[in-house]
């Protein structure tokens, strides 16, 4: 069981969380000036990088804020969580 | 000559007899027995056999690392747990023992169901100790005397460790002196707990260990313990291995600490005349000590020089060895063939592992998580060195987690002590007669493996040590290879001609020893297994015969039947009262978000597919939601209460996951929007009133609310008095009739349902469940969520364009515009009218074309059944289906080949199947 | 007129050291902490919002739970809801330099249960997987987190240790029966 740091609530056992990906992943701020190739990359294409990750997390059944976190994917150890906004 | 008990020593209580039976044999042990020093004491040789070759096996350890005394234990109590190593089962009065031969079988042989109680326990610490030998205790005395919340667990009956087995000293003091005082000063900590019968089994990430601590005397008979530790000091210890050479599995071959821990603790003589082979110095004093107990030493081998056991004789017990080519008459051979550190929850914890050449075996490397080794399970084998280690990590650990400087206390010196010394390890001893003989060299015992199969995976090139585990099983059985898995991978180095240390060890798995089911379970079993959410009004549908099914994890009336009646007798009838008079559904599972805020408008139009921003004020509005693949993810009906708020629905099983994406986009994407969106679910018991003679009803209840078509027009909502109760009153519907929802506090749910209730009866109101609502709403054409969509169904796929707008974006908007979602041959949601109208297709039936060969391979599917049903209003069966360019089909035939061989050939229709005009929704 | 509430857990048998405690009035308030006018038109209702995270203001008959940076949990006794409404209603109205304020009426959403037993904290850490230990969890606590399979917001009152859960209707039974089935040391 991961141990997630909410930025408000600290550490809490991953059950209270839903992930949500990749981190920074832009909405394209115009969908329609693209191509279907290109908008189909946002919304089917992720990073799987063995190694540093930036993701997202919601902490679902505690204070119910999206946050970002960057865990490593080889040994699950999270750097500093940082709050989304 | 098998074992005996000897007149005196070791730490059982000769005061208390304990009898129990060993496959049908009466026999008598101590309290402070185990199972295996009992059954040594009362001669008996063969507890186990070869699951394989059948051949007889005898106890060979005195731990969890032991691979033959497998056996069935049958509690006084009834209970029978099968599996177990007698060397870890304490003794108590009035067990029933059988030896396991062959392969395991399911039920127990009293067949009792296991209701023992087991539960679990989170608890946090800043330092969690792993084991109570010298250097664990040594690590918990520096860690809890700093104040850190420490946590020792131990898997023994008593702390010690090793120490209980021999008959070491500190400072010329019995060394078990020092471990009682030890162990007084622990408990005497305010902040230290000491666990014991503990098991530390896995070793997650972020600290997370899972100790089962078995409680015999408590009112659990086990306890699992989900420990979050700051800093884990491992002193796990060590566990002997075994030499591999021919005929090294007979009765009487045990490691040779075991021997003297039977020897010291139990006060079990186990042999007359013994053969020590070592290539160690930790049997340095093996043969004195066995000497001062009456047994015989035959001969000393020590591989160091250049001397081996190449094989043994005898049936039931082991009868002589062959030294150099030479036999000798014994009944017993000690075996020391190194140490190797148990590293599984280093392992576990994701930490390297290293070879080293002096100890001949793997050593903790680099940890990941804030783990310390100490002791033995880090190499460190004398007396003296595993307190001082412990000592020092102890503090370390404790210092890093912000308690103490870190400085070591000062402990005991050990007098001696039992330093290995430099390991000339002999992985197999060749055989005189060549490698026939390697089918007789075990390496696992428990699994019945030998050289010969590691030869044969070597052969077939195998080079990975995890590919010839599979290969050969070895290491897969209870005891994960404990005593064989270091010999196994030098043995396949040595055959690819490789260093010892070149092939590794398999990865270590969670748990380290087994537990049972039962005990994982805890008391999340039962009624306890799963959360049973029920609404407000429950208890009259359980007084009225209400049969429920699971939505999720609420029970919902799925009907309510009368004597006698048929569920589709029941459905039938309920859903000829909601089009013909009047029905009533409890809906409150439905789930409610309160939004509030300046632009929740705004916030509507870009989660729903339509528009919301100019909704009136006392209006309601269906709308859909699509993620941004364009795919429906939910629907259901939003109001406007006030310019500023708005009451959304959603279905009941998506109340969270709704929840959850407003949020996300208003905190990720929208933090601009002034919207905050608040879980209502619960506040509000949901009534819904349904049929021509619902407005009657609802006259009855409230009779200052003008309910007329024209003063109450559908999709409004009104708040009122209802039944002297207030409400909001919502004039929606999810069948077509004529239909009103009256939402209450959940307080007030079931009082309201009963008011309704007696208002109708005049009207013969018919309560009705989740089935007739599926068939009404199917009916019209409406699909569910979950039922006709699967994540891939777009609202366009559901003949929904008129939901969709096409002037402004919303979430999924531009997906919608991908060539690959304008796909003419889309599946696209029809209604199927069977041509016999008395048949029913199964829901998830495949379809094909009319005329389609049904032998041709692989038949050509062109769609699915979704929903089906028998309709009381049409007289016959129908059913919704997802079918390809299924609105360019209407007209035609489809058929739906059944599993049982037969078909059912239907017509293709539109998907409202009653009244297309809406001709009924105003009653 | 007869009572016509029913609470969750009406009728329900409770093992000995727990209670329901019914129909305690709960607003729940959404508003941006640094919004000083929409704060100080809300704190001059209820009194000062606590501000870090996982702390109470007030007690048993009244109190301020934080639930999340921007949201609070307001509890009075039964009965008070609709007045304090309309109160945090008009008062926000009336102040002029206040931003948006969320508030919703959630009493009836989530009933109470009152743990006075002395095994209370051992029983709780049966099933919450938080850190109960008074070294990190005191009076004038709260968090939202699981116990078992319920989602709870727990809410230390004293030292005794009192705590009160929180919990959906829904799950009120399930949790009820799972604390009085907890096995006490
Ligand atoms: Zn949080």
């Amino acid at each position: 069981m991961l141990l997630i740091t909410c930025p408000h609530c600290g550490p809490r056992d991953e059950v209270e969380f839903r992930y949500g990906g990749q981190a920074g992943v832009a909405s394209p701020a115009d969908p329609e000036a693209l191509d279907d190739a290109t908008w189909a990359r946002y919304v089917f294409f992720r990073d799987n990088p063995k190694g540093p990750f930036a993701e997202r997390w919601v902490h679902a059944a505690g204070c119910r804020r999206w946050f970002d976190a960057v865990r490593d994917t080889v040994t699950n150890q999270f750097l500093d969580p940082e709050p989304r906004r | 000559m098998s074992g005996t008990r000897a007149p005196s020593d070791g730490r059982i209580d000769r005061n208390r007899p304990l009898s129990f039976t060993f496959d049908g044999r009466a026999m008598t042990g101590f309290a402070g027995d185990t199972l295996a020093s009992a059954l040594m004491a009362n001669g008996v040789d063969v507890i186990g056999r070869g699951i394989y070759t059948g051949r007889p096996r005898g106890i060979v350890a005195a731990g969890v690392e032991e691979p033959n005394a497998i056996v069935q234990v049958e509690r006084a109590d009834g209970v029978s747990e099968p599996s177990l190593r007698a060397t870890t089962v304490e003794l108590e009065e009035g067990l029933r023992v059988q030896s396991l031969a062959g392969r395991g079988r399911l039920e127990s042989p009293g067949d009792a169901v296991d209701a023992g109680r087991f539960d679990a326990r989170y608890a946090h610490c800043d330092v969690l100790v792993v084991g109570g030998g010298p250097a664990g205790l040594a690590a918990a005395l520096a860690a809890g005397r700093s104040g850190a919340r420490t946590i020792l667990v131990d898997a023994d009956t008593e702390l010690g460790g090793t120490l209980l087995g021999t008959r070491d000293e500190l400072d010329r003091e019995p060394a078990l002196d020092w471990v009682r005082a030890a162990a007084g000063e622990l408990a005497a900590l305010p902040e230290t707990t000491i666990l014991l019968r503990a098991t530390a089994i896995a070793y997650h990430d972020h600290q997370d260990i899972l100790v089962a601590e078995r409680r015999p005397d408590a009112r659990t008979e086990g306890r699992l313990w989900h420990i979050r530790a700051g800093q884990v000091v491992l002193a796990t210890g060590a566990h002997e291995r075994l030499i591999v050479f021919a005929d090294n599995d007979r009765p009487g071959i045990m490691l040779a600490s075991a021997a003297l821990t039977y020897l010291h603790r139990y006060g079990v003589v186990p042999g007359q005349r013994a053969v020590i082979y070592t290539t160690n110095d930790s049997t340095r004093t093996a043969a004195a000590e066995l000497t001062e107990a009456g047994i015989e030493i035959v001969d000393v081998v020590d591989s160091r020089d250049g001397r081996a056991v190449s094989g043994s004789e005898g049936g039931d017990r082991l009868e002589a060895v062959v030294v150099d080519g030479e036999r000798r008459g014994c009944d017993l051979l000690l075996v020391s063939g190194g140490w190797n550190p148990v590293v599984h929850l280093f392992s576990q914890s994701r930490g390297s592992l290293r070879w080293d050449d002096g100890l001949a075996t793997y050593l903790p490397e680099r940890a990941v998580q804030a783990t310390h080794v100490a002791g033995s399970a880090n190499g460190v084998f004398d007396l003296d060195g595993c307190l001082r280690e412990g000592a020092a990590v102890g503090a370390r650990a404790a210092a890093e987690a912000g308690f103490g400087d870190g400085r070591p206390p000062v402990m005991p010196a050990a007098d001696g002590g039992t330093a290995i010394g430099r390991v000339a390890p002999i992985w197999f001893v060749p055989a005189p007669e060549g490698e026939t003989a390697e089918a007789r060299m075990f390496v696992d015992l428990e699994r019945d493996a030998t050289v010969a199969d590691i030869r044969r995976a070597t052969g077939a090139g195998l080079a990975s040590i995890e590919h010839i585990k599979r290969y050969t099983t070895i290491g897969t059985a209870g005891d994960q290879g404990k005593t064989s898995g270091v010999v196994a991978s030098a043995v396949a180095a040595a055959l690819l001609g490789q260093e010892p240390g070149a092939l590794g060890v398999p990865t270590f798995r969670a748990p380290y020893v087994p537990i049972s089911f039962a005990f994982i379970a805890g008391r999340d079993r039962g009624a306890l297994s799963d959360p049973i959410r029920t609404t407000s009004i429950q208890p009259w549908h359980v007084a009225h015969g209400a049969v429920f099914e699971d939505v999720g994890q609420w029970k919902r009336p799925r009907f309510f039947p009368r004597a006698g009646e048929s569920m589709d007798a029941a459905v039938l009838r309920e859903c000829a009262a909601a089009r013909t008079s009047v029905g009533v559904m409890d809906a409150s599972t439905l789930g409610k978000i309160d939004l509030q805020g300046p632009d929740a408008g705004d916030f509507l139009d870009r989660v729903y597919t339509n528009g919301f921003a100019k909704l009136k004020v006392g209006s309601c509005r269906y709308g859909v939601m699509c993620r941004v693949d364009g795919m429906v993810f939910d629907d259901g009906v939003t109001s406007r209460l006030a310019d500023d708020r708005f009451h959304m629905t959603t279905t009941t099983g998506n109340a969270a996951p709704v929840l959850d994406h407003l949020e996300e986009w208003l905190q990720t994407e929208w933090p601009e929007l002034r919207v905050r969106a608040t879980s209502v679910t619960e506040q509000w018991a949901t009534v819904a009133v349904v049929g021509p003679r619902s407005r009657d009803v609802l006259a009855v209840l409230a009779p200052e609310l003008d309910v007329s078509a024209d003063g109450f027009p559908f999709m409004t909502w009104r708040e009122s008095v209802v039944a002297g109760l207030p409400a909001r009153v919502f004039r929606i519907s999810f069948s077509g009739e004529l239909a009103y929802e009256i939402n209450v506090s959940t307080w007030h749910g079931l009082a309201m349902w009963e008011e309704v209730m007696a208002a109708g009866e005049r009207f013969g109101i018919t309560p009705y469940g989740t089935e007739a609502m599926h068939v009404l709403r199917a009916e019209k054409g409406y699909p569910i969520i979950g039922q006709e969509t699967d994540g891939t169904v777009t609202p366009q796929d559901l003949g929904m364009e008129w939901v969709v707008s096409k002037t402004k974006p919303f979430i999924g908007s531009r997906s919608h515009r991908r060539a690959e979602n304008r796909r003419p041959d889309r599946k696209q949601l029809v209604a199927l009218l069977p041509l016999n109208p008395d048949a029913l297709i199964p829901e998830g039936n495949q379809l094909v074309a009319a005329g389609t060969d049904l032998g041709s391979r692989p038949v050509p599917m062109i769609g699915h059944v979704t929903s089906s049903y028998r309709s009381a209003f049409l007289g016959r069966t129908f059913a919704l289906a997802l079918v390809r360019g299924g609105r360019e089909r209407h007209g035609e035939a489809i058929v739906a080949p059944l599993a049982d061989g037969t078909t059912i050939e239907a017509w293709i229709t539109d998907p409202v199947v009653v009244d297309p005009d809406n001709a009924r929704r105003d009653g | 007129m007869a009572e016509l509430r029913r609470s969750p857990l009406e009728g329900v048998a409770l093992g000995d050291g727990f209670r329901e405690v019914p129909f305690l009035s709960q607003i729940d308030l959404r508003l941006n902490p640094a919004d000083e006018g929409a704060r100080g038109a809300v704190e001059s209702v209820v009194g000062p919002l606590p501000l870090v995270p996982n702390t109470v203001h007030g007690g048993h008959d009244a109190a301020i739970l934080w639930l999340g940076p921007d949201e609070w949990l307001v509890v009075g006794p039964p009965g008070s809801a609709a007045d304090l409404e309309r109160q945090l209603r008009d008062t926000i109205a009336a102040a002029t330099d206040a931003g948006p304020v969320a508030i919703v009426d959630v009493s009836a959403n989530r009933t109470t249960l009152e743990l006075d037993h002395p095994d209370a904290r051992a029983i709780l850490a049966g099933g919450c997987s938080i850190d109960l230990h008074p070294r990190a969890f005191g009076p004038g606590r709260c968090a939202q987190t699981l116990v078992a399979r319920a989602g709870v917001i727990l809410w230390q009152l004293d030292d005794a240790p009192t705590y009160r859960l929180l919990v959906r209707p829904s799950f009120a039974a399930y949790l009820a029966e799972w604390l009085t089935d907890a096995i006490p040391d």
